[in-house]
Protein backbone atom coordinates (compact mmCIF):
# COMPACT_ATOMS: atom_id res chain seq x y z
CA UNK A 1 0.00 0.00 0.00
CA UNK A 2 1.19 3.37 -0.81
CA UNK A 3 1.43 5.68 2.03
CA UNK A 4 -0.22 8.65 2.11
CA UNK A 5 1.48 11.73 3.24
CA UNK A 6 -0.37 14.61 5.74
CA UNK A 7 -1.58 17.24 3.60
CA UNK A 8 0.06 20.67 3.43
CA UNK A 9 3.67 19.22 4.02
CA UNK A 10 5.53 18.94 6.96
CA UNK A 11 6.12 22.61 8.09
CA UNK A 12 10.16 23.69 9.01
CA UNK A 13 10.45 23.65 12.78
CA UNK A 14 11.36 26.92 14.11
CA UNK A 15 14.36 27.94 15.53
CA UNK A 16 14.60 28.09 19.02
CA UNK A 17 15.83 32.16 19.86
CA UNK A 18 16.05 30.93 23.63
CA UNK A 19 19.96 31.21 24.19
CA UNK A 20 21.01 34.20 21.89
CA UNK A 21 20.23 36.36 24.93
CA UNK A 22 22.72 34.27 26.40
CA UNK A 23 25.36 34.49 23.81
CA UNK A 24 24.71 38.43 23.30
CA UNK A 25 25.29 38.91 27.25
CA UNK A 26 28.22 37.15 26.54
CA UNK A 27 29.79 39.56 23.84
CA UNK A 28 28.55 41.97 26.35
CA UNK A 29 30.81 40.87 29.18
CA UNK A 30 34.04 40.17 26.48
CA UNK A 31 34.05 44.26 25.92
CA UNK A 32 33.07 45.81 29.13
CA UNK A 33 36.14 43.43 30.30
CA UNK A 34 38.52 43.80 27.65
CA UNK A 35 37.74 47.46 27.15
CA UNK A 36 37.92 50.56 28.82
CA UNK A 37 36.00 53.76 28.54
CA UNK A 38 36.95 56.73 26.59
CA UNK A 39 39.09 59.00 29.06
CA UNK A 40 37.47 62.23 27.83
CA UNK A 41 36.38 63.83 24.28
CA UNK A 42 38.79 65.82 22.56
CA UNK A 43 38.19 69.06 21.85
CA UNK A 44 41.81 69.58 19.95
CA UNK A 45 42.88 68.23 17.25
CA UNK A 46 45.56 64.94 18.02
CA UNK A 47 47.00 63.18 15.23
CA UNK A 48 49.63 61.54 17.06
CA UNK A 49 53.62 61.62 16.39
CA UNK A 50 55.20 57.72 15.24
CA UNK A 51 57.89 56.15 17.16
CA UNK A 52 59.42 52.76 17.41
CA UNK A 53 60.49 52.32 21.58
CA UNK A 54 57.28 52.40 22.72
CA UNK A 55 56.77 51.19 26.26
CA UNK A 56 52.34 50.76 27.21
CA UNK A 57 50.90 52.72 30.05
CA UNK A 58 49.62 50.33 32.53
CA UNK A 59 47.92 51.04 34.97
CA UNK A 60 45.03 53.45 34.31
CA UNK A 61 44.31 54.85 37.34
CA UNK A 62 47.61 55.94 37.55
CA UNK A 63 47.84 57.67 34.60
CA UNK A 64 46.81 61.75 34.16
CA UNK A 65 46.36 63.10 30.70
CA UNK A 66 47.43 66.39 29.03
CA UNK A 67 46.05 66.92 25.90
CA UNK A 68 47.16 69.69 23.37
CA UNK A 69 46.33 70.79 19.92
CA UNK A 70 44.72 72.84 17.81
CA UNK A 71 41.42 73.36 18.69
CA UNK A 72 38.60 71.54 16.78
CA UNK A 73 36.27 72.86 14.16
CA UNK A 74 33.81 73.76 16.43
CA UNK A 75 35.77 75.73 18.55
CA UNK A 76 37.89 77.51 16.19
CA UNK A 77 35.66 80.56 16.72
CA UNK A 78 36.04 81.09 20.20
CA UNK A 79 39.29 79.73 20.98
CA UNK A 80 41.21 80.41 17.25
CA UNK A 81 43.61 78.00 15.00
CA UNK A 82 46.28 78.47 17.95
CA UNK A 83 47.83 75.45 19.74
CA UNK A 84 45.86 74.87 23.07
CA UNK A 85 46.23 72.81 26.28
CA UNK A 86 42.77 70.79 27.30
CA UNK A 87 42.82 69.42 30.33
CA UNK A 88 40.29 67.21 31.60
CA UNK A 89 37.36 68.85 29.63
CA UNK A 90 38.27 72.38 29.57
CA UNK A 91 40.37 74.22 27.49
CA UNK A 92 43.58 75.69 29.58
CA UNK A 93 44.11 79.58 29.22
CA UNK A 94 47.39 78.94 29.76
CA UNK A 95 49.96 76.02 30.11
CA UNK A 96 50.94 77.03 33.18
CA UNK A 97 47.44 76.08 35.01
CA UNK A 98 48.62 72.44 34.23
CA UNK A 99 51.41 73.20 37.67
CA UNK A 100 47.47 73.41 39.30
CA UNK A 101 45.81 70.82 37.90
CA UNK A 102 47.89 68.36 38.37
CA UNK A 103 48.64 69.00 41.99
CA UNK A 104 44.68 68.70 42.51
CA UNK A 105 44.53 65.13 40.48
CA UNK A 106 47.34 64.26 42.59
CA UNK A 107 46.11 64.98 45.74
CA UNK A 108 43.11 63.64 44.68
CA UNK A 109 44.63 60.32 44.45
CA UNK A 110 45.49 57.58 46.86
CA UNK A 111 48.16 58.74 49.39
CA UNK A 112 50.13 55.33 48.39
CA UNK A 113 50.04 55.76 44.42
CA UNK A 114 50.74 59.42 44.41
CA UNK A 115 54.59 58.86 43.90
CA UNK A 116 53.64 56.29 40.67
CA UNK A 117 51.71 59.23 39.18
CA UNK A 118 52.56 59.19 35.31
CA UNK A 119 51.70 62.33 33.15
CA UNK A 120 50.66 60.99 29.49
CA UNK A 121 51.38 63.59 26.77
CA UNK A 122 49.08 63.45 23.76
CA UNK A 123 50.34 66.15 21.49
CA UNK A 124 49.19 66.82 17.97
CA UNK A 125 52.63 65.29 15.78
CA UNK A 126 52.55 69.46 14.15
CA UNK A 127 51.87 71.19 17.41
CA UNK A 128 55.41 73.71 18.12
CA UNK A 129 57.37 72.60 20.80
CA UNK A 130 57.62 76.32 22.69
CA UNK A 131 54.17 75.12 24.16
CA UNK A 132 54.97 71.84 24.99
CA UNK A 133 58.41 73.32 26.70
CA UNK A 134 55.73 75.36 29.03
CA UNK A 135 53.74 72.38 29.97
CA UNK A 136 56.99 70.67 30.76
CA UNK A 137 58.05 73.09 32.87
CA UNK A 138 54.52 73.16 34.39
CA UNK A 139 54.73 69.68 35.01
CA UNK A 140 58.32 69.77 36.75
CA UNK A 141 57.07 72.91 39.32
CA UNK A 142 54.66 70.76 40.32
CA UNK A 143 57.39 67.47 40.63
CA UNK A 144 55.24 65.54 38.69
CA UNK A 145 58.37 64.21 36.62
CA UNK A 146 57.19 60.37 34.79
CA UNK A 147 56.09 61.76 31.59
CA UNK A 148 54.74 59.44 28.48
CA UNK A 149 54.72 61.04 25.33
CA UNK A 150 51.84 58.67 23.77
CA UNK A 151 53.12 58.16 20.54
CA UNK A 152 51.45 55.32 17.68
CA UNK A 153 54.25 52.56 16.92
CA UNK A 154 55.75 52.41 13.25
CA UNK B 1 -19.03 24.91 37.14
CA UNK B 2 -15.85 23.00 37.00
CA UNK B 3 -12.76 25.44 37.79
CA UNK B 4 -10.26 25.32 35.35
CA UNK B 5 -6.68 26.02 36.95
CA UNK B 6 -4.95 28.74 35.70
CA UNK B 7 -1.81 28.39 34.88
CA UNK B 8 1.43 31.22 35.08
CA UNK B 9 1.70 32.75 31.80
CA UNK B 10 5.05 32.47 31.04
CA UNK B 11 7.12 36.17 30.76
CA UNK B 12 7.95 36.78 27.30
CA UNK B 13 11.67 36.31 26.78
CA UNK B 14 12.29 37.54 23.32
CA UNK B 15 12.87 40.86 23.59
CA UNK B 16 15.68 39.92 26.47
CA UNK B 17 18.06 40.04 23.33
CA UNK B 18 17.06 43.14 22.13
CA UNK B 19 18.17 44.74 25.41
CA UNK B 20 21.41 42.95 25.59
CA UNK B 21 22.27 44.10 22.25
CA UNK B 22 21.55 47.91 22.93
CA UNK B 23 24.13 47.16 25.94
CA UNK B 24 26.35 45.88 23.82
CA UNK B 25 26.01 48.57 20.80
CA UNK B 26 26.60 51.21 24.23
CA UNK B 27 29.82 49.39 25.66
CA UNK B 28 31.07 49.26 21.99
CA UNK B 29 30.49 52.83 21.53
CA UNK B 30 31.96 54.20 24.78
CA UNK B 31 34.81 52.67 25.48
CA UNK B 32 38.06 52.17 23.39
CA UNK B 33 40.28 48.53 23.16
CA UNK B 34 43.29 50.46 22.21
CA UNK B 35 45.87 50.63 25.00
CA UNK B 36 47.76 53.75 24.97
CA UNK B 37 52.04 53.64 24.55
CA UNK B 38 54.38 56.03 24.05
CA UNK B 39 57.91 56.87 24.97
CA UNK B 40 58.92 56.93 28.55
CA UNK B 41 60.93 59.63 29.98
CA UNK B 42 61.52 61.42 33.13
CA UNK B 43 61.64 64.96 33.52
CA UNK B 44 64.74 66.78 36.05
CA UNK B 45 63.61 67.75 39.42
CA UNK B 46 62.94 71.46 39.64
CA UNK B 47 65.50 73.88 40.55
CA UNK B 48 65.20 75.83 44.01
CA UNK B 49 64.25 79.52 42.76
CA UNK B 50 67.44 80.77 44.52
CA UNK B 51 69.70 78.79 43.30
CA UNK B 52 72.75 80.12 42.57
CA UNK B 53 73.65 78.48 38.38
CA UNK B 54 77.18 77.69 38.87
CA UNK B 55 78.61 78.61 35.62
CA UNK B 56 82.19 77.38 35.34
CA UNK B 57 80.83 73.55 35.50
CA UNK B 58 83.76 71.82 33.62
CA UNK B 59 82.58 69.52 31.12
CA UNK B 60 85.26 68.36 29.03
CA UNK B 61 83.98 68.45 25.31
CA UNK B 62 84.80 65.06 24.20
CA UNK B 63 82.40 64.30 27.19
CA UNK B 64 79.23 65.52 25.29
CA UNK B 65 76.98 65.08 22.34
CA UNK B 66 75.08 68.21 21.35
CA UNK B 67 71.86 67.94 19.37
CA UNK B 68 70.68 70.98 18.55
CA UNK B 69 67.14 70.84 16.63
CA UNK B 70 66.34 74.42 14.59
CA UNK B 71 62.54 75.76 13.63
CA UNK B 72 63.16 73.98 10.55
CA UNK B 73 63.55 70.63 12.17
CA UNK B 74 66.69 70.49 11.01
CA UNK B 75 69.21 68.23 12.99
CA UNK B 76 72.94 69.85 13.88
CA UNK B 77 75.10 66.44 15.86
CA UNK B 78 78.00 68.62 17.30
CA UNK B 79 78.41 70.71 14.63
CA UNK B 80 77.59 68.70 11.70
CA UNK B 81 74.08 68.77 9.95
CA UNK B 82 73.00 64.93 10.13
CA UNK B 83 69.31 63.24 8.94
CA UNK B 84 67.78 61.82 12.14
CA UNK B 85 68.08 58.00 10.57
CA UNK B 86 71.47 58.14 11.11
CA UNK B 87 71.16 59.74 14.74
CA UNK B 88 71.04 56.48 16.30
CA UNK B 89 74.29 55.20 14.79
CA UNK B 90 76.34 58.71 15.54
CA UNK B 91 74.93 57.98 19.10
CA UNK B 92 75.47 54.40 20.30
CA UNK B 93 78.70 54.91 18.52
CA UNK B 94 78.94 58.26 21.11
CA UNK B 95 77.74 56.17 24.09
CA UNK B 96 80.41 53.25 23.54
CA UNK B 97 83.79 54.42 22.07
CA UNK B 98 84.50 51.18 21.13
CA UNK B 99 88.28 52.14 19.54
CA UNK B 100 88.98 54.61 22.52
CA UNK B 101 89.01 57.18 20.53
CA UNK B 102 90.15 60.62 21.71
CA UNK B 103 87.54 62.55 20.25
CA UNK B 104 84.95 60.79 21.73
CA UNK B 105 83.74 60.25 25.89
CA UNK B 106 86.70 58.87 28.55
CA UNK B 107 86.69 55.60 28.88
CA UNK B 108 86.59 54.45 32.35
CA UNK B 109 86.96 51.08 34.15
CA UNK B 110 85.20 49.92 37.09
CA UNK B 111 83.96 46.79 39.02
CA UNK B 112 80.71 45.88 38.88
CA UNK B 113 80.57 43.55 41.17
CA UNK B 114 79.41 39.32 40.51
CA UNK B 115 77.73 38.59 37.29
CA UNK B 116 79.41 41.61 35.79
CA UNK B 117 82.83 42.20 36.41
CA UNK B 118 84.97 44.51 35.48
CA UNK B 119 83.61 46.75 32.53
CA UNK B 120 85.03 49.80 30.34
CA UNK B 121 82.42 52.41 29.38
CA UNK B 122 81.77 56.25 29.19
CA UNK B 123 81.51 57.28 32.57
CA UNK B 124 80.84 60.66 32.23
CA UNK B 125 79.11 60.89 28.43
CA UNK B 126 76.17 63.51 28.22
CA UNK B 127 73.65 63.59 25.34
CA UNK B 128 72.26 67.42 25.49
CA UNK B 129 69.70 68.00 23.75
CA UNK B 130 68.17 70.98 22.29
CA UNK B 131 65.37 72.16 20.31
CA UNK B 132 64.02 75.56 19.26
CA UNK B 133 60.51 76.69 20.54
CA UNK B 134 59.22 76.52 16.73
CA UNK B 135 60.33 72.83 16.64
CA UNK B 136 57.68 70.87 15.31
CA UNK B 137 56.38 68.15 17.74
CA UNK B 138 56.91 65.14 15.83
CA UNK B 139 60.39 66.11 14.98
CA UNK B 140 61.23 66.29 18.60
CA UNK B 141 59.87 62.67 19.31
CA UNK B 142 62.44 61.38 16.04
CA UNK B 143 64.97 62.38 18.06
CA UNK B 144 64.04 61.55 21.35
CA UNK B 145 63.39 57.98 19.85
CA UNK B 146 66.73 57.89 18.17
CA UNK B 147 67.98 58.39 21.17
CA UNK B 148 66.29 55.99 23.01
CA UNK B 149 66.77 53.31 20.64
CA UNK B 150 70.81 53.71 21.11
CA UNK B 151 70.64 53.11 24.73
CA UNK B 152 68.05 50.24 23.85
CA UNK B 153 70.24 48.59 21.36
CA UNK B 154 73.86 48.81 23.38
CA UNK B 155 72.21 47.09 25.83
CA UNK B 156 70.76 44.50 24.12
CA UNK B 157 74.25 44.06 22.54
CA UNK B 158 75.84 43.92 26.03
CA UNK B 159 73.26 41.70 27.95
CA UNK B 160 72.70 39.41 24.80
CA UNK B 161 76.25 38.03 25.10
CA UNK B 162 76.13 38.31 28.34
CA UNK B 163 73.28 36.68 29.82
CA UNK B 164 71.61 35.21 26.66
CA UNK B 165 68.55 37.19 26.88
CA UNK B 166 67.64 40.94 25.96
CA UNK B 167 67.62 43.50 28.17
CA UNK B 168 63.98 43.62 28.71
CA UNK B 169 63.96 40.04 29.34
CA UNK B 170 66.30 40.03 32.13
CA UNK B 171 65.23 40.27 35.98
CA UNK B 172 64.93 43.54 37.87
CA UNK B 173 67.95 43.09 39.51
CA UNK B 174 70.31 42.68 36.63
CA UNK B 175 68.80 45.13 34.20
CA UNK B 176 69.36 47.96 37.27
CA UNK B 177 73.39 46.99 36.98
CA UNK B 178 73.27 47.02 33.35
CA UNK B 179 71.43 50.35 33.78
CA UNK B 180 74.24 51.41 35.57
CA UNK B 181 76.76 50.87 33.10
CA UNK B 182 74.56 52.57 30.37
CA UNK B 183 72.16 55.05 32.13
CA UNK B 184 70.25 57.28 29.89
CA UNK B 185 71.87 60.25 30.11
CA UNK B 186 69.87 62.81 27.87
CA UNK B 187 69.74 66.25 28.95
CA UNK B 188 67.50 68.41 27.80
CA UNK B 189 68.44 72.58 27.64
CA UNK B 190 65.85 75.12 27.72
CA UNK B 191 64.62 76.10 24.33
CA UNK B 192 65.52 78.79 22.86
CA UNK B 193 63.58 81.15 20.79
CA UNK B 194 65.42 82.68 17.37
CA UNK B 195 62.50 83.25 15.69
CA UNK B 196 62.14 87.27 17.11
CA UNK B 197 65.30 87.79 16.01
Amino acid sequence: MAKFRKEGGRKMQAISTASLPDIVFMLLFFFMTTTSMKETTYKVNIGLPSATQLTKLEKKSLVKYVYIGSPKREFVKSFGTESRVQLDEAFANDPKEVQEYIIKERSAMKECDQGFMVVAMKVDKDTKMGIVTDVKQALRRANALKLNYTALGK
Amino acid sequence: MGKKKREVQEVNASSTADIAFLLLVFFLVTTSMSTDKGLARRLPPPVPENQEVPDNIEVNKRNVLTVLVNSRNDLLVNGEVMDVSRLKDKAKEFILNKAGDPELPELFTEDFGPGIGTQTYTKKHVISLQNDRGTQYQAYISVQNALVAAYDEVRDEFCLPKFGKKFAELDEETQKAVQKIYPQKISEAEPKDYSNN
